[in-house]
């Protein structure tokens, strides 16, 4: 198949306004007589609100309106579960909760108003560990609640004692994984706007996920969807992590700008940011594998414990995701898993780039090279031995037949441009000197898009302006990651026209159906899949015009007709390529417009049927995935415990790049992402406090950490995705950690079960400081 | 108080107060919103202008200590017509993802290439080591400087031609 616009490296369409420093995130608007919010949060993890004293923060000058949780009209929401408060009101459940709000005609008002409001509060014991959680007789979170329990997902495959019966090798081993920050690098920000045109309240800001916003706002506020209208800006990056901390300042904001009148912004310091956002769930996983002795795996049993902190959130979903690739790509005939998410006083956990998967694949993947170990088994022959191929059945009970399952293509790509076989025989013989080096690899199978989640559909509206040129809208939103040019590629390649025609459209509740979240790495996909619906809809009405108009004198049909180069041919003579110009692009348009024809559409796509059973775990839960594998190679200074990372090559069997050099571009992305939950992040938390509240203390990848990174892209297209298209975004992150374990194991055989690998973990085994790789 | 300071080739004269960031009078008093704020502790770079030939990050400079000096933002950089090469390079390396560490890397790679207009890779890391990036993982930004220094050499163009002389353009 040959394209013109889509399958190639085009320049990104929001790369001018981003060099040039023009484009307005969140934080740069501004509106006439706005004011400023500023929230003030709890002092204690968890205390009763014994009385709140706003009246001197109210008489300070410049204070235009101080609410707290009885001005809420609704007080709690959430996507899956509403159990998170916009306010505390009686009780707070962890240290980011927020007590009361103050609007002010500046910052310095607000600031100083947020210290004259007087709370009593009584501070109670927490939990803080999700063991504690669990237990029968401890207090609970939410006393409203049965228990602490957020979410149990069962999954039961074949039969567990059979399998290990059969096993001649047992292994059972225990991981650990820790908090982690998104740190995206725009703060959040928020700015509600009153009345404007014809709506209650107008949210900007840097939202991820408008609609999830919009129904929180609505909620909150007891008001109709259509009254909250929520417009995206450029947003600073997101990762996963500007949803529900946004929606909750979205609600504040709103009601602030309610009660005054006037437009509310609020911008989040880094401190605030850190000190309130949800993180990446901490994980406690039991792994039990049998296998026989030449290598083939039998049975898995696995307990995994994820930390919810506070709220729900998206816990469930989370959790659910960790289910389906607890496995890994491996066929095993009896599995038995028990997924747990539970509430604590800890700061909330949410999605966050790789959503459940970069825990689980860490325990998994890190577990099959001490498995290779205890055979005496090289670990790439161990993992060839047992992966996924077509018409494999998986842990929940899926075969794998309606897509390419490029595993082994996958991971053999990476093992040549790693040069592994070689590298790791060299590595396994003894090295002198203090620094000695290892390689390690993990590989992936990754749903795509929701899955069992939710309702997976997504819309666009190409709309065509009388010149030629055309307004493209989205119901999904860039966040950083390219998904306007990616868009952008697919109207132009469908219509024939050049990208620089294209306008790409914020999004806007108020104009575009809800498409659900930009999460899952679903864009593409699904989103792909509308914006093409939309071109392909309004190429029909074209092509019919066209037909109409020229038809007879041409001698052709409307599904002759060729678009391409900002024009419309018909093919003539007998030879491929030979074509006539019947009409400009731009010229149609005009006439279409004379002739009252109507260019424009809305593009729906919803994704194939997917099945689960949460009693058994069992069914088909998602209609597509992609196969991933990373290798790592490292240097230790075993002197020291430095780890440095040297290369890590990383395959993702993408099923088709859109964009080649975007796809690339994640890739290195979510490479150092992950190079950074491996080996350095980690927010530090003790009794609920948080320690590390800004990039001093919570520290994350710069250049100097970069290592030599070899992408390589796998093409196997898909028959669902847009011209085969399928996720890039999250597969890069989920590998890093489990490969750089497996690298660091082969240099000092030390097996390091908990992230970050920090340097007392490598030079003693284990952490001397709690919750520090500091 | 009042101070004057030259910013983007253009004197302004600016009311402010001793206790203003150089980074609030640029995005709130003078509405260059293109200078981002990412950690306000000196941290990340997102914050980076040039002020007198330097690189600062200005959330950690006050208003006085910038009484009289020359400052270089990302506003500054290139014309309405034609972007400066290292703008340039960005856009065609690919470099720019959410971009909003970008303006702050633009202008460490200015002043990186000014001074060493032939970096090797080491230099440029250590050029850009006060500037985080969360999205890119950093290799296009590289890809990029590099780029820009090919540009910079093939037009003869030293980096610091076109230097503030947008006029505050961008506002
Ligand atoms: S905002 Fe100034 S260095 Fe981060
Ligand atoms: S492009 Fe997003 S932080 Fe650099």
């Amino acid at each position: 198949m040959s394209f013109n616009k889509v399958n190639k490296s085009v320049k990104r369409i929001d790369a001018y306004e981003k060099v040039t420093g023009r484009a307005k995130y969140g934080a740069d608007l501004k509106f006439a007589g706005m004011l400023y919010g500023k929230v003030l949060r709890t002092k204690y993890p968890h205390a009763r609100i014994l009385k709140i004293d706003i009246k001197k923060a109210l008489e300070y000058p410049g204070v235009e309106a101080v609410l707290t949780a009885r001005d809420v009209p609704n007080n709690q929401f959430g996507v899956i579960i509403r159990n998170q408060q916009v306010l505390a009101g009686k009780e707070t459940f962890y240290i980011g909760d927020g007590v009361a709000v103050v609007a002010a005609r500046t910052e310095e008002a607000a600031e100083r108003a947020l210290e004259l409001i007087e709370v009593k509060y009584q501070e109670l014991p927490g939990i803080y560990d999700p063991e504690e959680a669990m237990k029968e007789d401890a207090d609970r979170v939410h006393k409203e609640l049965p228990g602490n329990q957020v979410i149990h997902h069962p999954l039961r495959k074949g039969d567990i004692e059979e399998g290990f019966a059969r096993a001649d090798v047992i292994l059972e081993r225990e991981y650990t994984t820790q908090f982690v920050e998104h740190s995206y690098l725009e703060p959040e920000v928020v700015i509600a706007v009153p009345h404007e045109q014809n709506s209650l309240v107008t949210i900007y800001g840097s939202v991820q996920n408008p609609y999830a916003t919009q129904n929180a706002v609505a909620s909150v506020l007891q008001v109709e969807l259509s009254r909250v209208r929520v417009i995206q800006n450029h947003l600073g990056g997101s990762f996963g992590g500007k949803d529900e901390v946004i929606s909750s300042m979205a609600a504040r904001a709103a009601l602030l700008a309610l009660k005054t009148n006037r437009p509310v912004k609020m911008v989040n310091s880094r401190d605030e940011s850190i000190l309130e956002s949800y993180k990446r769930h901490p994980y406690r996983m039991k792994y039990k594998v049998g296998a026989t002795r030449e290598g083939k795996l039998v049975a898995m049993e696995i307990k995994a414990v994820a930390d919810s902190g506070a709220y729900a959130c998206q816990t469930p979903f989370v959790t659910w995701r960790s289910v389906v690739q607890a496995t890994g790509p491996y066929e095993v005939p009896h599995v038995k898993t028990d997924t747990y998410g539970y509430y604590t006083n800890n700061i909330y956990t949410g999605a966050m780039r790789g959503y459940g998967s970069p825990q689980v694949i860490f325990a998994q993947e890190s577990l099959m090279d001490e498995l290779a170990t205890e055979l005496g088994m090289d670990p790439l022959e161990l993992r060839l031995q047992n992966i996924y191929h077509n018409n494999s059945i998986t842990a929940s009970g899926q075969r794998l037949d309606n897509h390419k399952v490029s595993l082994k293509e996958v991971i053999l790509k990476a093992v040549e441009a790693s040069n592994y076989r070689e590298k790791y025989a060299e590595y396994n013989k003894s090295q002198s000197g203090d620094k000695k080096r290892g390689i390690g690899m993990a590989i992936s199978f990754r749903g795509c898009s929701l899955g069992a989640e939710a309702v997976d559909a997504a819309a666009a509206i190409i709309h065509i302006q009388k010149d030629g040129s055309l307004d493209l809208y989205s119901g999904l939103a860039e966040n950083g990651q390219g998904l306007k040019t990616i868009f952008a590629q697919i109207a132009a390649e469908e219509l024939g026209i050049d990208l620089d025609r294209i306008n790409f459209m914020e999004v806007d509740t108020s104009i575009i159906p809800d498409s659900g979240s930009t999460v899952a790495s679903r864009s593409t996909l699904i989103g792909g899949n509308a914006v093409r619906n939309a071109a392909r809809k309004v190429k029909a009405i074209i092509a019919e015009f066209i037909e109409e108009e020229y038809g007879d004198e041409f001698g052709f049909k409307a599904k002759d007709l060729i678009f391409k180069d900002n024009r419309i041919y018909v093919a003539e003579g007998k030879d491929v390529g030979d074509i006539k110009e019947i009409i400009s692009f731009k010229e149609m348009a005009g006439k279409a417009y004379n002739a009252g024809v109507l260019l424009s559409a809305y593009g729906w796509y919803k994704a194939p049927e997917i099945s689960w059973d949460e009693e058994t775990g069992q069914g088909n839960p998602y209609f597509t995935y992609v196969y991933g594998c990373q290798i790592a190679e490292v240097e230790v200074d075993t002197g020291t415990g430095e780890i440095e990372v040297l290369k890590m090559t990383a395959a993702h069997d993408v099923g088709r790049a859109i964009n080649p050099a975007n796809v690339k571009g994640q890739i290195y992305g979510g490479v150092m992402m992950g190079l950074g939950y491996a080996i350095m992040e980690e927010l530090e938390t003790e009794e609920g406090y948080i320690r590390n509240t800004n990039f001093d203390g919570y520290l994350i990848p710069t250049v100097r950490d970069m290592p030599e990174i070899i992408p390589v892209i796998v093409e196997n297209p898909d028959p669902v995705g847009p011209y085969g298209a399928k996720s890039i975004g999250e597969p890069t992150l989920e590998l890093g950690s489990a490969a750089i374990a497996n690298a660091v194991f082969q240099a000092t055989g030390r097996r390091i079960r908990s992230l970050p690998l920090n340097l007392e973990r490598v030079l003693i085994g284990h952490s001397l400081s709690k919750g520090g790789n500091r | 108080m009042k101070i004057t300071i030259t910013v983007n080739g253009e004197k302004r004269e600016v009311e402010t107060t001793p206790s203003t960031r150089l980074l609030d009078l640029l995005r709130d008093d003078l509405h260059l919103t293109g200078t981002k704020e990412g950690c306000g502790k000196g941290e990340c770079g997102a914050c980076t202008v040039i002020m007198n030939g330097e690189l600062v990050a200005s959330c950690l400079v006050l208003s006085p200590q910038a009484d009289g000096a020359e400052i270089t933002t990302i506003e500054g950089l290139g014309t309405e017509e034609e972007l400066d090469p290292i703008q340039e390079a960005y856009i065609e390396a690919g470099a720019v993802q959410c971009g909003f560490c970008i303006p702050g890397m633009v202008l460490a790679s200015k002043k990186l290439l000014e001074e060493n207009p032939q970096p090797d890779e080491g230099e440029i890391r250590r050029g850009l080591s006060g500037n985080i990036c969360r999205c890119t993982g950093y290799q296009k930004i590289i890809d990029a400087v590099k780029l820009a220094a090919k540009k910079l050499a093939g037009t003869g163009k030293l980096a610091g031609a076109g230097k503030s002389r947008g006029k505050g353009g961008g506002r």
